[in-house]
């Protein structure tokens, strides 16, 4: 106890620890174990008899599909529009910037709402797109694109810091010693901001995962075909079985947390590489 | 579960701030659905000046609204509702059961089933009806698209459901009188044709919003389908709305007498010392002022008498069933054709 207290350099140790822990265990911990007090009714069997069912599987295999694609979209895009704008400097900038949050602040319904109407059959996009003989809304396709705009702002937030942060005297350097414009990213930028994409990445994928509101217009709701894990749930408690509905929401919740931590592992691996460079 | 408890939060707020503020008034709650907003609004002033005038004094009471599901666990949570008016009996059912905040019998205490105003299920067509649709059997003409809401998480789709599987069963028996009487053989068979029926029109339905608005929407804003199954009050708000000359309404031959149930929360009530208020509140709905108010906001009133002669006559005349005739009431129709594996997975399973 004694060496810690020696080498600590903020103050608060005890009460910021504390604090953590007394705001995490009321703020997540308690919520998630009425969750698991409210299924335990149904004990481990009956818990596997409805995750395994053909349609909850089929469920979530769409939420993480989806959820996957549409984080996947967001890292590469999101990159480009956090260099775009660390890099670029243009007039009506801040307004751009402030473009980028707006998602965050949508209620959910009306995103779901607005895309529905721009890519439904008689809708802007939805309209030419379909005469090319590609639907959108009431697809997986338009799930997707439901489930970009909720988590572009979380990739764009947490890359540009990173970019901001790069020493062009790093790139200048490797421009000099005869590094390629092309080599000069994959070899130095990248590598660096990659801990952060990843932080990106991995908050775009558990927003997509959990996301309800804008999904439901635009997803079409089809059994079997359309239905996101979310949906399955909000039919469960329409039932008045809340016994059910907890136990897809914890099986979400543990595919979540076993491929978050995975990302995170992921992530710290290629920070540390980073600092031993 | 996370959203009721949402709401439970908010009321236990809204409590607190209530009770922060001294109001000596009593006050009331009424947990009500969705399409009920506008005509409790003008029924809520109607009847606080009725109680003030037969010397009840002033009374505050409270509005939520929300889908009927929803409603319903957002009370079982705790939300603090004096009168629950909500869409189906099976909702009221469930709260009296699981939480045994009013008695099982609660529907026997009111006239009518403890349904002031009735509702039926009919069709909204573009105007002109291009398709010229008239009937249930017309759903199912190759070509057509069919906007209905997903039974499984809205309450007005079930009905919408439920009216169309009685009339393949009417068709295949030639009546919907003393179905019960009937040889089990023959039933099965004509439930066989029935499950068959509707079957065949969800083949025709793009697009399952989760909710009754959400459908509208779809039909209306976005300009996908045919026909829209909707509940009468809602074609008439949505005609109202959009314009008369986008819309009509077609009736058909047959449909479900849908009875959106009132109860009074006892133990509820009894706790906020305002159980003859909201008793009076609920009585007041079959009074014929209550009755001349729901007529006007669209719902059938259980006293047609009481109404204006102009608000009745927008209701055309339909066969209409009770759904304890045909499907042996909510609770029975809910465990066959819309819980996990009923009629309504099997059309989608298979």
């Amino acid at each position: 106890m004694n060496a810690i207290k020696k080498h600590r350099v903020l103050p608060g140790f005890g009460l910021s620890l504390g604090t953590s822990l007394f705001y995490l265990g009321l703020i997540v911990l308690l919520p998630l174990s009425a969750l698991i007090f409210r299924s335990s009714a149904l004990g481990w069997q009956g818990l596997w008899e409805i995750l395994g069912s053909e349609r909850v599987l089929r469920s979530y295999r769409l939420t993480l599909g989806t959820s996957f694609a549409a984080a996947g979209v967001n890292a590469v895009f999101g990159f480009i529009i956090a260099w775009f704008l660390v890099r670029v400097k243009f007039p009506g900038k801040k307004i751009v910037d402030s473009l980028i949050d707006l998602p965050f602040a949508l209620p959910t319904a009306v995103s779901g709402i607005a895309l529905t109407a721009i890519y439904s059959r008689n809708g802007w996009l939805g309209a030419p797109l379909e005469a090319l003989g590609i639907k959108v809304a009431f697809t997986p396709v338009g799930i997707t694109f439901a489930m970009i705009l909720v988590g572009l702002p979380f990739v764009v937030r947490t890359v540009q810091p990173a970019l901001e942060e790069l020493e062009t005297e790093l790139e200048e350097a490797a421009l000099s010693l005869g590094a390629g414009r092309w080599k000069t990213f994959c070899r130095v930028i990248f590598p660096m901001v990659l801990p952060s994409l990843m932080t990106g990445f991995a908050m775009a994928f558990a927003r997509a995962l959990g996301e309800y509101g804008s999904v439901v217009f635009i997803a079409g709701n089809m059994p079997m075909k359309t239905e996101i894990a979310s949906l399955l749930i909000i039919t469960k408690l329409e039932q008045y079985d809340y016994a059910g509905a907890t136990a897809i929401a914890i099986g979400m919740l543990a595919i979540s947390f076993l491929l978050l931590l995975l990302i995170n592992g992921l992530q710290s691996w290629s920070s540390r590489r980073l600092k031993g460079i | 579960m996370r959203s009721s408890h949402k709401i439970l939060l908010l009321s236990l707020l809204v409590l607190g701030l209530a009770a922060g503020k001294k109001n000596a008034d009593p006050e009331i709650l009424n947990v009500s659905y969705d399409p009920t907003r506008e005509f409790y609004k003008e029924y809520n002033a109607e009847f606080m000046n009725y109680w003030k005038a037969t010397g009840g004094g002033k009374i505050v009471i409270k509005q939520s609204h929300g889908g009927a599901g929803k409603q319903a666990r957002a009370v079982m949570d705790g939300l603090p509702a004096d009168v629950v008016t909500l869409a189906l009996a099976y909702d009221i059912d469930v709260i009296a059961e699981r939480t045994g905040l009013l008695p099982a019998d609660w529907s026997t205490r009111l006239p009518n089933n403890s349904a002031p105003y009735t509702s039926t299920i009919v069709f909204l067509v573009r105007k002109g009806n291009p398709e010229n649709i008239r009937d249930w059997d017309d759903l199912v003409r190759p070509g057509l698209e069919v906007i209905t809401p997903n039974p499984k998480t809205s309450g007005g789709a079930r009905w919408n459901y439920l009216a169309a599987w009685a009339f393949a069963l009417k068709r295949e028996l030639g009546t919907l009188k003393d179905l019960d009487k009937l040889d089990p053989a023959v039933m099965k068979a004509a439930e066989k044709k029935a499950m068959a029926f509707v079957s065949g029109i969800f083949e025709h339905v793009p697009v399952l919003d989760a909710g009754a608005r959400g459908s509208t929407n779809t039909f209306v804003q976005r300009g996908i389908g045919d026909v829209l199954l909707a509940w009468e009050n809602e074609a008439f708000l949505s005609i109202n709305e959009l314009g008369p000359e986008n819309f009509e309404i077609v009736v058909p031959s047959i449909s479900i007498l849908a009875e959106p149930s009132v109860s009074l929360v006892d133990k509820n009530a009894e706790a906020h010392g305002v159980k003859a208020i909201a008793e009076a509140y609920l009585q007041y709905l079959y009074s014929p002022a209550g009755q001349r108010l729901a007529a006007k906001h669209y719902y059938r009133p259980a006293y047609p008498q009481f109404a204006d002669a102009k608000d009745i006559s927008r209701f055309p005349r339909v066969e209409l069933f009770r759904i304890d005739e045909v499907f042996g009431g909510w609770q029975k129709a809910q465990k066959t054709h819309f819980n996990d594996g009923g009629t309504f997975d099997r059309i989608y399973l298979k």
